[in-house]
């Protein structure tokens, strides 16, 4: 055999090594960020910083800490207080909102917010007409539907005129799509606005480098009390593994929206700080009482005694969400009916409303799931358990599963000579909003509603009407009891759980609390400067 | 060879036609409403309907095709509606990284495939030889979006020395540098496949070469076992793998859809995924088109430096 013809690449192993240091260890360490800027991971790339454009949690994130609304929700509730408006008063016929504004706020733009600027914001969205209605679409405009008229009473006096009474508006104003941009801005930068947005909240827009980062700075012109971090950095990190591991490689000091799997990983380390927090979210199948075995309410309810919600909860989703007993979730506290109890996990009571109801074992029931979608959770492995419990009392679920947006088309366009049962969840800010767009009887596919179920009870549709015209809180909330011992009875859906948001960060990450609108309020919150941490 | 040239450049824009073609009518074969996935679930009849008509969604198939083409002739790509911006804009900004990523991934593994090969065949069937080809034939078999999640774990996540995604820091200044350490992990995690393969084809032909007259000639007439294998054997043998290496770029571009998602790489593959979950037809069509002509192009320089490496390939 010849010579070895290669000797060891010695030159070349050490040129190696050189590049790799350079690239590696010689290069600036990950931590030199200061601590007063915050890198916060977002679920995609924003789609726009036009609160009244933007549908998406995700850009919620964002926009929160750029704007404010007329309202707010007080922290850690879903009750509206004043926020730019200082005050407001309702019309005894509950058709008159109005608003005192606060003195010499300015948008960041430097532009004086008045009522003249209230006045643009909702005309933009609502009048085909307005010169800028073309900046949109708004898709979320429908929330101020009933608002007929804006008039400016003074500088600091705006008045909303209602064609009818319209409980849910304050906490619509409360919600992003509520929140007042600067007229200047839109005027200045048109169908562009949405991507250099002015506001008058804490922080300031600064750049939008796509697909890279969103960045905000602090507002030092801010009404109330300057916020803490200097510079706020939004990543766009579509995969949750490439969120979790920026995290623990100190890329990134907060994430939301990680899987049941990772915070159940992520609950037991001490390098980090697990937040939840419970929000006007509901999981719920809706089943078609049009037509099939689900048209006896008797089996409705036997489908909702016969599947574990504790067990779903607790092993499919591994405790990032809480059972629901009814169509309101439990985050409007103010409305929620404490003695509403969850239908009991009872298969022999299942079996016998069954038998009750003739429906022969071995009944087959079609159930439409999506493959993943917004607040879906697991959809399939929760399809797959629901299948599981429903077996057990004899009835034989089928599971067609589609993607996202196939799913909702599908299931938009109602069940009827589709499917038996469809997997669905909502987030709402109003417990109005739910009910209203979803089980009214006036509500279904052909009158452009989303009962996809068809769900239809006199009772209901006036509870709702009364609710929605009812000008006190109060008033309100007894009307929304009533709404949900009613529907918990007629069983349209099965109630299966209402979502906890989750936020991991750092373990230096103090101030920050979820919130139960789902929001990511940041102006609180600061880093521990590392090494120096408090004994 | 000019003639040649000529003939392959004139095909490219059957190819394309017909790749749009098959792609349009893919996309119109996929349930799902544009419409719905612009303006979300919360979405009115009457607003949906609009949107259609604006996007033209509710035109027959044909027309909607015959449309596109003649914008496309026209050299207009038109305007992506999840983006709201044109196509092309879009395209632009994402051909950079995409070609930064897949060459540098193409450069790593044709050195890594050419030596790992070269190292195998010279030490053909003892454990040296026997190692490597193990290797192979795991990077091979490895899916990529695994091995880059493994890679991330050990040098992002425990040892810290590379970045976990993204193209430039999220914070700070953003040099040629930080694009090479940021590089590093998506690269190699896309050329291991393409390595290995070439590799084995490398070891292969080089094997095959080696049992030739021709090399038992050089060896008697006295030259170094190195030039023998560098300069007769691996000369030879170039010619049968340069084509392999134009073939593996599709598989390099395939593969870049999954390494851009998990390295946040904000490349065309990323997009491409992002497009087709949005529906966005105009940009999943551009984004093909760019991608398919990167393909036929890069195969035809390959057969190009194929000729070029052995003249006695006549092109015809």
């Amino acid at each position: 055999m010849p010579t070895h013809p290669f000797p060891r690449p010695r030159l070349a192993g050490i040129l190696l090594l050189v590049a790799l240091c350079a690239l590696t260890a010689c290069a600036p360490p990950r931590d030199g960020r200061p601590d007063d800027v915050l890198v916060i991971a977002l679920t995609a790339e924003p789609r726009s910083l036009d609160p009244h454009v933007a549908t998406a949690l995700n850009d919620f994130r964002i926009l929160v800490n750029v704007y404010e609304g007329l309202v707010r929700f007080r922290d850690g509730t879903l009750e509206p207080e004043p926020a730019l408006a200082r005050s407001w008063s309702v019309s005894a016929d509950g058709r008159r909102y109005t608003f005192r504004l606060r003195e010499g706020v300015r948008f960041h733009d430097g532009t004086p917010f008045d009522a003249e600027a209230v006045r643009f914001n909702f005309e933009r969205m609502l009048d085909a007409d307005h010169p800028y209605h073309g900046t949109g679409p708004f898709p979320l405009a429908f929330f101020f539907a009933p608002v007929a008229r804006v008039e400016v009473v003074d500088r600091r006096t705006v008045t909303l005129h209602l064609t009818e009474p319209f409980a849910p508006l304050l906490a619509n104003l409360a919600y992003p799509t509520g929140l007042m941009v600067s007229p200047a801005a839109v005027r200045r930068h048109g169908a562009g606005y949405g991507r250099h947005p002015a506001g008058t909240g804490p922080f300031r827009f600064l750049r939008w480098d796509p697909r890279r980062r969103v960045v905000l700075e602090r507002n030092p012109d801010y009404r109330g009390a300057p916020a803490r971090p200097r510079v706020l950095v939004f990543r766009p990190l579509a995969d949750p593994m490439t969120r979790v591991a920026e995290l623990m490689a100190g890329g990134v000091d907060v994430v939301t929206e990680l899987s049941p799997d990772n915070v159940a990983l992520l609950r037991g380390d001490a390098r980090f700080t697990v937040l939840e927090q419970g929000g006007p979210h509901l999981w719920f199948l809706i089943l078609n009482t049009r037509e099939g075995p689900l048209r006896d309410r008797r089996v409705r309810q036997a489908v909702n005694y016969a599947v574990d919600k504790r067990a779903l909860v607790t092993q499919v989703l591994q405790d990032t969400a809480l059972v629901a007993a009814g169509p309101v979730p439990r985050a409007f506290a103010w409305a929620y009916d404490d003695a509403l109890q969850p239908y009991p996990f009872d298969p022999a009571r299942a079996r016998a409303l069954l038998r009750e109801a003739g429906v022969a074992p071995g009944t087959e029931l079609r159930l439409l799931a999506p493959t993943a979608g917004s607040g879906m959770l697991a959809p399939l492995q929760m399809a797959a358990a629901i299948q599981g419990d429903l077996a057990a009392v004899g009835l034989a679920v089928r599971i067609e599963t589609h993607e996202w947006n196939t799913f909702l088309a599908r299931v938009n366009r109602g069940l009827a000579g589709q499917a038996d049962m469809a997997e669905m969840a909502w987030m709402t800010n109003d417990p109005d909003t739910l009910p209203y767009l979803a089980l009214r009887s006036s509500a279904v596919p052909a009158q452009g509603g989303f009962n996809a179920g068809y769900y239809a009870n006199p009772r209901v549709d006036a509870l709702i009407a009364q609710a929605r015209a009812a000008t006190d809180r109060d008033g309100r909330a007894r009307l929304y009891r009533a709404l949900q011992r009613v529907v918990h009875q007629d069983a349209p859906w099965l109630f299966v759980a209402s979502w906890r948001q989750n936020a991991v960060t750092a373990r230096a990450i103090e101030g920050l609390a979820l919130q139960p609108s789902f929001f990511l309020l940041l102006h609180d919150v600061r880093k521990r400067a590392v090494g120096k941490a408090a004994p | 060879m000019r003639g040649y040239l000529l003939r392959r450049l004139l095909q490219l824009p059957v190819v394309l036609l017909g790749i749009s073609l098959v792609v349009f009518l893919v996309l119109a074969l996929l349930p799902g409403d544009p419409a719905l996935a612009i303006l979300g679930p919360y979405a009115t009849p009457e607003s949906l309907a609009a949107l259609r008509a604006e996007l033209g969604v509710d035109q027959p198939l044909w027309r909607r095709f015959l449309l596109w083409l003649g914008r496309v002739l026209q050299g207009d790509l038109g305007r992506s509606v999840s983006l709201e911006r044109p196509v092309a804009d879009e395209i632009a900004e994402r051909l950079g990284p995409s070609l930064l990523l897949a060459g540098t991934a193409l450069a790593l593994a044709t050195v890594l495939g050419l030596a790992a090969g070269l190292a195998a065949a010279v030490r053909a069937n003892r454990w040296p030889d026997r190692l490597l080809t193990l290797v192979m034939l795991l990077g091979i078999s490895t899916p990529q979006f695994w091995l880059g999640l493994l890679l991330v774990l050990l040098f992002a996540v425990h040892l810290g020395w590379l970045p976990v995604s993204g193209m430039l820091p999220v914070y700070g200044a953003a040099g040629a540098l930080e694009v090479a350490r940021h590089l590093v992990l998506p690269a190699a995690s896309l050329a291991v496949v393409v390595a290995g393969v070439l590799a084995r084809l490398t070891r292969g032909a080089l094997l095959e070469e080696l049992s030739q007259d021709y090399v038992r000639m050089a060896r008697a007439r006295g030259l170094p076992e190195r030039a023998v294998i560098l300069r007769h054997a691996l000369r030879n043998a170039l010619p049968r793998l340069v084509p392999v290496i134009g073939l593996q770029t599709g598989f390099l571009l395939g593969g870049a859809v999954y390494i851009e998602s998990v390295f946040q790489w904000p490349g065309l593959g990323r997009m491409l995924v992002d497009a087709i979950l949005s529906r966005d037809l105009l940009l999943v069509q551009g984004g093909v088109l760019v991608m398919a002509s990167a393909y036929v192009l890069v195969n035809l320089a390959a057969d190009v430096a194929q000729h070029w490496l052995d003249p006695r390939i006549r092109m015809s």
